[in-house]
């Protein structure tokens, strides 16, 4: 008996409304094509909203001396140059646009005292560059972009998620999936569909990201042909809170050191000087004064090495720890109270500057940060790696299939710096709604085949129809999630090697035939169990890339770092690894060269090296 | 590890009870992690909004004890564990299931409001010129996280149900924050009286009282709209300027 399910049509589908998806579904809408954009959560909760400390852009408010240029040269650098340089490029040229766009549509950035946008200092970055609101940022971005995109004419469907795209030959024509609310299949046919579904971070126990990051859109890609790109090189801040255990991973922002916040071990001791990498070492301060002069503006001074880059800054954290070195808790010191030293208003000052970390800690961790230090360690944040797509148009190897966003690869190489995420969002949100509406104007709609259709509301079920009891020890859905989190973080986290990875590998495998049995109970309205089930299919295909990714890179390079090859290796600078799904359904991996960079481009990296 | 009992609503828009569930309450947890232990050990199929849990995308709204609270911001050691803590969904909203209630009414209403409208630029470059003086007023609305928590605990939506008349504290400051932009140059004044029935508005400040970003909400966004509805129909010598100008 064929599934019942109810059908919408528009010409392009966004799955994910974040800051991409947001900026996409208003590009494509602007374009004058019917848009419909899908939610796991309630419109304005995506994971952007996390974002604190701002959005990089050289529009050169703070300090003239930047350009694209820089911007450029410092994201290739921060992305140990494995990024995708055209990607680099268009980043650091739109980038001001975008922040001057949003403001035209109503975000309100902290001014100068000319009354331009206000830019602060970040990792990785040479010069002032992040356009922020206080601390909180992201909430600024998202509630502008949806409070401009709602009267736009954008069908939002809200706690809706998608399970499966719909192919016509090689091109894409349409998503399934159900609403969270009532459980009722949904068929979406389209002409194009970005994905704009953010990361992976669900796949570790200790994470910044919410339940919603379980590697949708990367796992929906691949199932349907796509390339991942990248996919070893996940990110994990340096600044995640450590105590008390119930808020283990929630992020502090970068913004904190930013501010002047410094590292201390538990012997007092600012441990970040000990360890600057070469290629950061001539654009770093020499000594604390030199760096606090840099935190408060001084156009002279280079920025203390708590500014480095997150990969160094995370692996230097754990380094103290293992050492013994580390806070009661398993992390180390982050102070910004110790800055009274500096500045007479200080407790004022900071409760200005970081609103919400101040109630962060006061609130969950009962700490007061304008007089005593914070506990912090690594926590994971963000997949560099995901759909490899075209720089221009975020068209991924799949015809009628674009991503933006996190979930696309690309921009940041093997590590991203803080504050080019929240541009990435929005320059490549953008591209890719105007080639998704470009794209569906060329391309109608097609309806997708029955038995495409059938199967994928067969697989919606099958969790119910398998029960409670079908798993033989009535096994539910957590349980492989968590053995998959305490798996990730402890075989292929922030430290890997060949034996940790090649057992995780096995054991994502055996998770897998697990996963394919979990039963759930309940109905079909707003059950989390069924979700979860659902999920489960999303996180071990990206866990198992991840992996498979970070196997084959027999080096340290950016956010992959290996116990066993702890060097960067020059062979591996040339290609980027890449996965997708085989013929026999089985998971392939492939180096692929990278492109020789434009002349001109290369002679702006080494103008800023 | 004390054990604690989870009194928690379950049920739907037809009905439904409050069940009993013990789980650890150790050191540092919050009400949402007690939420998801029973979730995950006891009832994988407790339906419940979450995010961030830090307090940042105010998805995790319910009522702990009878008070309107986040779940991700509550912490354990602030409540009596020798009793029951009870957890409800948000009573002004129609039931979904469990705590999850249905809160498209609030999506509705914001788009009546007139959308942000930018005035001329100052700068040649098509940029504008603002101190940061005058951006701090609308930045405290702009922390609003939507949790609705206000709409919720405001008498006029809670028990009088006024929601085809008046908009609620959420969108009173969502308005303020429009009106305040120092860049935007549309006009909510007669909207605010007109369609979106900010004369219901007592100044009880119970929707202050919980707001989890700390807003003033009555003080610093409500009553200055207020005012400026009094001073353009209310204000006699306006009044009387507007009848010989023939503008009503």
């Amino acid at each position: 008996m064929a599934s019942e399910y109810q059908t919408h049509e528009h010409d392009v589908i966004v799955i994910g409304a974040g800051g991409a998806g947001l900026r996409a579904a208003i590009e494509a809408s602007a374009a004058g094509v019917s848009v419909g954009l899908i939610c796991k959560s309630l419109l304005g909760k995506a994971h952007t909203v996390m974002a604190e400390g701002g959005m990089a852009a050289a529009m050169a408010n703070v300090d003239d001396r930047d350009s694209w240029k820089v911007h450029f040269a410092d994201t290739m650098r921060g992305g140990q140059y494995i990024n995708n340089w055209r990607m680099a490029e268009l980043h650091a040229q739109e980038a001001p646009a975008r922040v001057r766009e949003l403001e035209a549509w109503g975000a309100v950035f902290d001014r100068t005292r000319d009354g331009k946008i206000l830019q602060r200092n970040f990792g990785g970055h040479r010069y002032p560059r992040l356009a922020h609101v206080g601390d909180r940022t992201g909430l600024e971005m998202i509630r502008t972009l949806q409070d401009h995109g709602i009267h736009q004419g954008i069908q939002v469907y809200m706690e809706h998620t998608v399970t499966a795209l719909l192919k016509d030959g090689d091109r894409v024509v349409g998503a399934f999936g159900y609403d969270r609310e009532r459980g009722y299949p949904r068929l979406f046919r389209a002409g194009a569909i970005v994905l704009a579904t953010g990361g992976i971070g669900r796949a570790f126990k200790i994470t910044s990201n919410s339940w919603e990051y379980t590697g949708d859109g990367q796992s929906l890609a691949y199932q349907a042909g796509a390339e991942l790109m990248d996919m070893e090189f996940v990110q994990f801040h340096p600044t995640g809170m450590v105590w008390p255990p119930s808020v283990r991973g929630i992020l502090v922002t970068e913004g904190v050191r930013g501010e002047g916040g410094v590292l201390r071990n538990k012997d007092g001791k600012r441990f970040m000087f000990d360890d600057v990498p070469e290629n950061y070492r001539n654009q770093t301060a020499k000594d604390p004064e030199e760096g606090w002069r840099y935190t408060q503006g001084d156009k002279n001074a280079n920025r203390p090495p708590e500014l480095l880059t997150r990969d160094h800054v995370a692996r230097c954290i754990n380094r103290e720890v293992k050492a013994g070195r580390g806070s009661p808790h398993g992390g180390v010191f982050l102070d910004i109270a110790w800055i009274k030293e500096k500045l007479p208003n200080a407790p004022e000052h900071i409760k200005k500057k970081l609103p919400s970390m101040y109630h962060q800690f006061m609130q969950l961790a009962g700490l007061d940060i304008t007089k005593e230090p914070m506990e912090v360690g690594p926590t994971t944040h963000y997949a560099m790696g995901g759909i490899r797509v075209d720089g221009d148009t975020q068209m991924s190897t799949v015809p009628g299939l674009f991503a933006a966003g996190e979930v696309a690869a690309g921009l940041h190489g093997a590590n991203r710096l803080g504050g080019n995420s929240l541009s990435d969002l929005v320059v490549f949100g953008k591209r890719a709604g105007e080639h998704a509406a470009k794209f569906a104007k060329d391309n109608r709609a097609i309806t997708p085949a029955a038995d495409q259709v059938e199967a994928a509301a067969r697989a919606l079920l099958e969790p119910f129809e398998r029960g409670a009891s079908a798993s033989g020890d009535g096994e539910g859905p957590y349980k492989i999630q968590y053995e998959l989190q305490d798996m990730m973080q402890a075989k292929v986290g922030i430290v890997r090697t060949e034996g940790d990875m090649m057992a995780a590998l096995e054991g994502i495998q055996s998770l897998k035939a697990r996963a394919a049995k979990v039963g759930v109970v309940g109905n079909r309205e707003y059950n989390p169990g069924w979700h979860t089930a659902l999920d489960l299919k999303n996180l071990l295909t990206c866990a198992e890339a991840v992996t498979r990714c970070a196997i084959e890179r027999k080096e340290s390079r950016g956010g992959h770092f290996r116990d066993d090859f702890d060097q960067k290796d020059p062979k591996y600078a040339t290609f980027n690894n890449i996965v997708k799904k085989g013929p026999g359904g089985s998971m392939v991996l492939e180096r692929r060269p990278i492109p020789e960079i434009r002349a001109d481009l290369k002679q702006v990296i080494e103008e800023n090296k | 590890m004390a054990k604690a009992t989870f009194r928690i609503w379950r049920g739907d828009a037809n009905g439904g009870e409050f069940k009993d569930y013990q789980t650890e309450a150790g050191e540092g947890m919050v009400v949402l992690d007690a939420v998801h232990a029973v979730q995950a050990e006891q009832a994988n199929d407790l339906a419940v909004r979450w995010n961030c849990k830090a307090g940042k995308c105010g998805s995790c709204s319910a009522e702990i004890n009878g008070m309107p609270k986040l779940m991700c911001m509550t912490r354990l050691s602030d409540l009596d564990l020798s009793q029951p803590v009870t957890i409800q969904p948000m009573q002004a909203f129609p039931k979904i299931r469990d705590l999850v209630t249905d809160v498209s009414w609030n999506f509705r209403v914001k788009k009546t409001i007139k959308k942000f409208e930018p005035r001329k630029p100052d700068a040649a470059d098509g940029t504008w010129r603002v101190d940061q003086a005058d951006v701090e007023r609308p930045q405290e609305f702009r922390k609003c996280i939507e949790c609705f928590l206000c709409q919720d605990v405001c008498h006029v939506i809670r028990d009088h149900q006024k929601t085809d008349e008046f908009i609620g504290p959420r969108f009173l400051v969502y308005t303020a924050a429009l009106e305040m932009n120092p860049i935007d140059g549309a006009d909510r004044v007669d909207d605010l009286k007109q369609k979106h029935g900010i004369g219901y508005c007592n100044i009880t400040k119970c929707c202050t009282k919980v707001c989890p970003e700390h807003i003033t909400i009555t003080d610093n966004a409500i009553i200055p709209l207020k005012e400026r509805v009094a001073d353009r129909f209310y204000d006699p010598i306006k009044r009387l300027f507007r009848v010989f100008s023939g503008n009503k």
